[in-house]
């Protein structure tokens, strides 16, 4: 008895699972001391997760090329995840650093926010780790879930109870298709744990056509492809965007997008590898769909965060891309360009969160009118930002299409890559609106006075020099993501 | 081995002036520290541009690659931070760097008051650092880097006037209609990348791209493709045909923005970047031939149009984009030097005419606002007579004029005689390709002569009240006056042809760019044709001083004759004057088709345009965005159909 | 005999009723009732696998989902409240602020 009770352990490993249990410290612990903070002082919280995200950093960087298996192989910290656990932890510090301020002026001073962040980073953390489909869904969940209330934070707002539902409604549908899909891939191979479905996958290789497997495939897939907003599994974000506070649609659109991608990834190379042929086809078109569509219908948005969202539709089709092509370019590409991305749009939604007004209901292309002029400096900052989703060097989105291009280029999908650039033009008719809506209009409204709060320009100063950094020199950047590709 | 390391310093200044302008611009407020700071900027790099290129002059190497940092690599694939100094880039930067120093230098001047002015200097040299990235490049993707470097600035110069309606509109076609070309220019860039990653050579390195070319069959598809949409990328740039309307417009901006980005050094971009890619556009002859008639065509046809503007920025702006044809016509016979001859050539006499006009215009200008008038200080009708009160820009202006007129001596007749004899004489030219350059050549002496003569001979047309109001500009603006002037007069010196008994130096200079290329396709002037080579000079003299002759007949000696011939031939002039009516066939063709197609299909519906939406594959992609904007109609059913219908079609798909 | 084929049908159509319920109810909490009707469905897929290929893992998962589930249900009606709250209603055709 006490043989097994000890070999259990052994095969635990907490350093496995180190930085999501620290996170989840600090989340539980904020969650305590809120009871016992005055209602509507949220600052210290706010700190401390700072703090919390600040440790978790350090942690994980600890992990770099150590990497740790735990929970009997459920569980992996290896340079992959912890590539994408830097990148959830960027977007989750440069989200927090703008939530104060923001949360204080639209009057929802609720403390729960932050801890709520913390979790959602750590579900991510465990989708991007997780070896098991088991560990993987767990993953999705404690981040669906998080993101749930965070969307509908507001509680006295239409919009963000609108947004909650919407994703939670959804979202819960999606899961079933997820599940289902899960329980036909175990019933195939036996297992769940991703590597495992692989090896058995590649030793019956007739099983890899049985349509059970197939439709296992696609099915698990819906449920990704449903978090990354691919078409035609897009349609809740504009409006979950739209209508969630800005700094939570800040993180949704960076770090679940990125988690999605990396516990895709992992299980279509590592457990599905053997019908590459089948889901690369697959999201070939599906690619093509999701650029197209996003960008297109960015065109007619008005309202700058709801196109954003379709701007953020379109780039996880540029992102998908690198997953067609498979190629160590295109997958090290996926994890650059989702970098990348977390620095260009969490950048952008700050600014955004620093130019509205109480209620945000100037936040439409009129609004921006001569913004440029009046605000010099969030101006510049929105235009790198633009130019960096239109992927213009030398910013980070130049060099992340780039390596996804060529990618795909280097895999033979030379089609791909052309309507990949096609697309990149077109999405500079609304990208650019938004700078000649800035810089050539008058301006038709007083901005009044918005206090230039400190967290929020730190974090957009971080966002520049992060998406300058990386298009400048994104060599270093780069071979780290090549090192973390397994 | 001389020491280039230094390189990185010429786009360096422009940049540190354009961020200091641009972030401290607004505190410093100072007009004297901004445009110190700007000029200074650019200043120095034409000291360090002068410094590397006289070290170029003596040095037995003449191509040197400086990497400064690797920036990306993907797969075997490896692409640097790196400058490419060659004789063809030591001219380039030698122009852009000297000819834009004398225009930040005027601006100083001519841009005095105005409500930006930290903001236009700002642009200004990020402009510079962009053109200098442009053409330093030893990568394609440095240099697409500072192609949209350029394209940015010239939108946001073109919009300088933003209050202006017709600025923002004339801003936004410029980017859009520069847009098509970039898509050209990166599509010819993945496809020779992969063309040549086929071969093993994973590469956009302009060297080892020259040096693996020969791996591609030679006018095979691919090389055709590839320099075809590497063309396209160049018509949007360079203002050519089907790509050149956004270039009239573009005079919207400022005028030094004009001889700076829309004369002398922007819009040769596209020039240049063949001239860098020779060897793969020599390996496409078909190319070339598009690229020649292509040329030739907007030679004539610009110069047709310039006939009869009234606006004196106008006519200099057809004016550009016919003497671009030029270089494209020179381009594509394979004459590459003589391309880049007229391409410094023009840079100095039409920088020189677009600042010439800038000062008329500046004191026409005054002399409005001093009356309280409102009339259009740029209509040559309300000019004349400017000669006895403007000396300074009148004489520079005329020795320009004659330049471009072709006349023996100055600059512009050495360079676009040369590319007339290749045009006739190459192994990949032919008569009809110099018949065109030869009668374009004569409208342009027309053209350039009526302006000269409508704006400083004759009676002074200006309303009374401003008349003597009209004033020589400062000498801030007249002093790069001269000096363009100067060069305009002396600067084809180096390039005398040796049927003249010159050494025809600047050729020898550029050869190691183009030598091997002209020889490895046996492109050269045929000695068959030797015997035609004077004759076709005197002939090409002989068109300019009929043109200026019947200029002078019609604007000097008897301004009554315009009007009668106006009167003979209504129609020509009608369609000359409205520019052979194609931006109205360009509204025609795609802004009322979408019109039309809006209000049939969206009756109703009361939605905005979309702003920047005038090319032709605008209203397809407004009409899919309006249309997919409905699909999202905010219902939870219809979100989670679509979800459904989603999973089962690939279900289904992959299954059965 | 009962196969494990027998249950796998019988929760395809398990499934296939979630999905159609949620495509046609309107009102949010029976939708999330369909919703949880179709984790339900996967359930008995997992645990008639796990019985079948004699292994523990589907059973396990099976105990995941439904404490997943169970937060899900807590957070969901926790929306669903703030949102009568603010509407008086829990029609889905009313949640209709954001589209196009």
């Amino acid at each position: 008895m006490e043989n097994l009770v000890q070999m259990a352990l052994q095969n635990v490993n907490m350093a496995a699972i180190m930085p999501s249990l620290v996170l989840c410290c600090f989340g539980m612990f904020l969650l305590m001391i809120n009871v016992f903070m005055p209602r509507g002082k949220t600052t210290a919280a706010s700190l401390i997760s700072l703090l919390g995200l600040a440790v978790t950093f350090v942690v994980t960087l600890r992990a770099w090329n150590h990497p740790e298996l735990g929970f009997a192989g459920h569980v992996a910290l290896d340079n992959f995840a912890t590539f994408f656990n830097v990148i959830f932890l960027i977007a989750a510090f440069l989200t927090v650093l703008m939530s104060d301020d923001y949360l204080h002026r639209e009057g929802y001073p609720v403390g729960e926010f932050y801890p709520l962040v913390l979790f959602t980073t750590a579900g991510a953390m465990w989708m991007a780790s997780g070896t098991d489909l088991m560990t993987v869904f767990l993953g999705l969940e404690v981040l669906s879930i998080s993101l749930y209330v965070l969307a509908g934070l507001f509680r006295g707002q239409l919009r963000s109870n609108e947004a909650g539902l919407k994703y939670f409604l959804l979202g819960a549908f999606s899961t079933g298709f997820l599940l289902y899909g899960t329980a036909l891939l175990y019933g195939v191979a036996g297992t769940t744990n991703i590597a495992d479905i692989g090896f058995y996958l590649s030793a019956h290789g007739k099983m890899l056509q049985n349509p059970m497997t197939i439709a296992g495939m696609l099915l698990l897939a819906v449920g990704f492809l449903f978090k990354i907003a691919v078409v035609p599994f897009h349609m809740w974000t504009p409006d979950v965007y739209q209508g969630a506070p800005t700094p939570v649609t800040a993180f949704m659109s960076a770090g679940p997008k990125a988690a999605a991608f990396a516990a895709l990834v992992r299980i279509l190379i590592l457990g599905l590898g053997g019908l590459q042929a089948d889901w690369s086809s697959l999201l070939w078109m599906l690619a093509v769909l999701t650029m197209f569509i996003g960008n297109v219908t960015a065109i007619y948005q008005t309202d700058i965060k709801r196109m954003l969202a379709y701007s953020s539709i379109a780039h996880a089709g540029y992102a998908l891309v690198g997953l067609v092509a498979a190629n160590a370019v295109g997958i090290s590409g996926i994890l650059f360009y989702m970098l990348a991305y977390t620095f260009m749009n969490i950048g952008a939604f700050a600014v955004l969160v620093l130019a509205g007004k109480q209620g945000e209901d100037n936040l439409t292309l009129e609004g921006f009118s001569g913004f440029g002029y009046k605000r010099p400096f969030l101006g510049v900052a929105m235009s790198i930002f633009l130019f960096a989703l239109m992927g213009i060097p030398p910013t980070a989105g130049f060099a992340g299409k780039f390596y996804i291009f060529a990618g795909a280029i280097n895999a033979g999908y030379i089609w791909l890559a052309i309507l990949g650039v096609l697309n990149s033009a077109i999405s500079l008719y609304y990208y650019l609106r938004v700078m000649v809506y800035m810089y050539f209009r008058e301006p038709q409204e007083d901005y009044g006075w918005v206090r230039m709060n400190p967290g929020t320009v730190v974090s957009i100063v971080l966002a520049i020099v992060g998406v300058l950094y990386l298009g400048v020199v994104p060599g270093k950047i780069m071979e780290m993501a090549k090192m973390a590709l397994f | 081995m001389q020491d280039y390391s230094l390189i990185w310093l010429i786009p360096f200044f422009p940049l540190v002036g354009s961020v200091i302008n641009g972030l401290l611009g607004k505190k410093i407020k100072n007009e004297k520290v901004i445009g110190t700071i700007a000029t200074g900027a650019i200043a120095l790099s034409f000291v360090v541009s002068c410094m590397l290129f006289f070290r170029l002059l003596g040095d037995s190497q003449k191509v040197h690659e400086v990497i400064i940092a690797s920036w990306m690599s993907a797969g075997k694939l490896q692409i640097d931070w790196g400058f490419l100094l060659d004789p063809l880039s030591g001219v380039m930067i030698m122009v852009v760097t000297g000819v834009g120093s004398l225009i930040h230098l005027y601006s100083n001047g001519y841009m005095h008051g105005e409500e930006g002015f930290y903001r236009y200097f700002s642009y200004l040299n990020l402009f510079c650092f962009s053109m200098l990235m442009l053409v330093l490049g030893n990568n394609a993707l440095v240099m697409f880097v500072g192609w949209e470097g350029v394209g940015l600035c010239s939108y946001l110069l073109i919009g300088y006037y933003f209050e202006k309606k017709s600025a923002g509109d004339a801003a936004k076609k410029a980017f859009v209609v520069n847009r098509v070309g970039d898509f050209g220019f990166l599509i010819g860039l993945f496809t020779l990348f992969w063309a040549l990653g086929e071969h093993g050579i994973w590469t956009v390195q302009f060297t080892k791209i020259a040096e693996h070319a020969h791996l591609l069959p030679a006018g095979g598809a691919v090389v055709t493709i590839v320099t075809l949409c590497f063309f396209l990328g160049a018509t949007g740039k360079s203002a050519q045909i089907p790509l050149y309307t956004w270039l009239p417009d573009a005079m919207e901006g400022p005028t030094p923005v004009s001889a700076l980005i829309h004369a002398a050094t922007m819009v040769t971009a596209g020039v240049y970047m063949i001239g860098r890619m020779n060897g793969l556009f020599a390996m496409a002859p078909d190319t070339m031939m598009v690229v020649a008639i292509v040329g030739a065509a907007t030679a004539i046809f610009a110069a047709s149009i310039g006939l009869a503007q009234n606006d004196i920025k106008r006519v200099l702006a057809y004016s550009t984009v016919s003497q671009l044809g030029y270089m494209f016509l020179a381009m594509g016979v394979g004459a590459f030097s003589a391309g880049i001859f007229h391409l410094m050539t023009h840079a100095f006499f039409k920088a020189c005419l677009f600042l010439g006009s800038g000062s008329v215009i500046h004191a026409m200008h005054h002399a409005y606002h001093h009356a309280h008038l409102h009339d259009d200080p740029q209509d040559m009708r309300n000019m004349g007579g400017l000669r006895k009160k403007m000396p300074i820009t009148f004489l520079t202006f005329f020795v320009s004029t004659l330049a471009i007129a072709g006349i023996p001596g100055l600059s512009g007749f050495f360079s676009k005689d040369e590319i007339l004899w290749w045009a006739f004489s190459s192994t990949r030219g032919g008569w009809i390709l110099w018949l065109i350059g030869f009668a374009a050549a004569g409208m342009t002496a027309f053209y350039m002569f009526r302006l000269v003569f409508m704006t400083f001979f004759g009676e002074q047309r200006t309303d009374e009240r401003a008349k003597d109001h009209v004033h020589e500009s400062p000498f801030v603006i007249t002093l790069p006056l001269i000096v363009l002037g100067l060069l305009a007069l002396v600067g084809g010196w180096i390039g005398i042809p040796k049927a003249l008994g010159g050494a025809n130096h600047f050729e020898h200079f550029l050869a190691p760019v183009f030598e091997h290329t002209q020889e490895m396709f046996g492109i050269h002037s045929q000695h068959s044709l030797h015997a035609y080579e004077f004759p076709l000079m005197g002939a090409s003299i002989g068109v300019a001083l009929v043109g200026i002759f019947l200029a002078w007949l019609m604007y000097v000696k008897n301004p009554e004759a315009p009007k009668a011939l106006v009167a003979r031939f209504r129609w020509l002039y009608v369609a000359i004057f409205n520019k052979w009516f194609v931006d109205e066939l360009y509204d025609g063709l795609f802004v009322n088709a979408t019109k039309r197609l809006g209000r049939y299909c969206w009756k109703g519906f009361d939605l905005p345009i979309i702003d920047g939406i005038v090319n032709g594959a605008g209203w397809l992609v407004q009409g899919f965005s309006r249309a997919l904007r409905f699909w999202q109609t905010g219902q939870i059913h219809g979100y989670a159909m679509t979800m459904v219908i989603g999973a089962v079609i690939i279900v289904a798909v992959y299954i059965v | 005999m009962i196969t494990v084929g027998h249950y796998l049908v019988l929760s395809a159509i398990l499934f296939a009723m979630g999905t159609f319920g949620v495509l046609t109810r309107r009102n949010a909490i029976v939708i999330f009732m369909c919703i949880e009707l179709m984790l339900n469905a996967v359930n008995l897929s997992f645990i008639a696998l796990s019985s079948h290929l004699g292994n523990m893992d589907g059973q396990i998962f099976v105990f995941f989902v439904m404490a997943v589930a169970a937060a899900e249900a807590a957070v969901g009606l926790a929306l669903m409240i703030t949102f009568f709250r603010n509407k008086e209603t829990i029609e889905v055709d009313d949640v209709n602020l954001l589209k196009w």
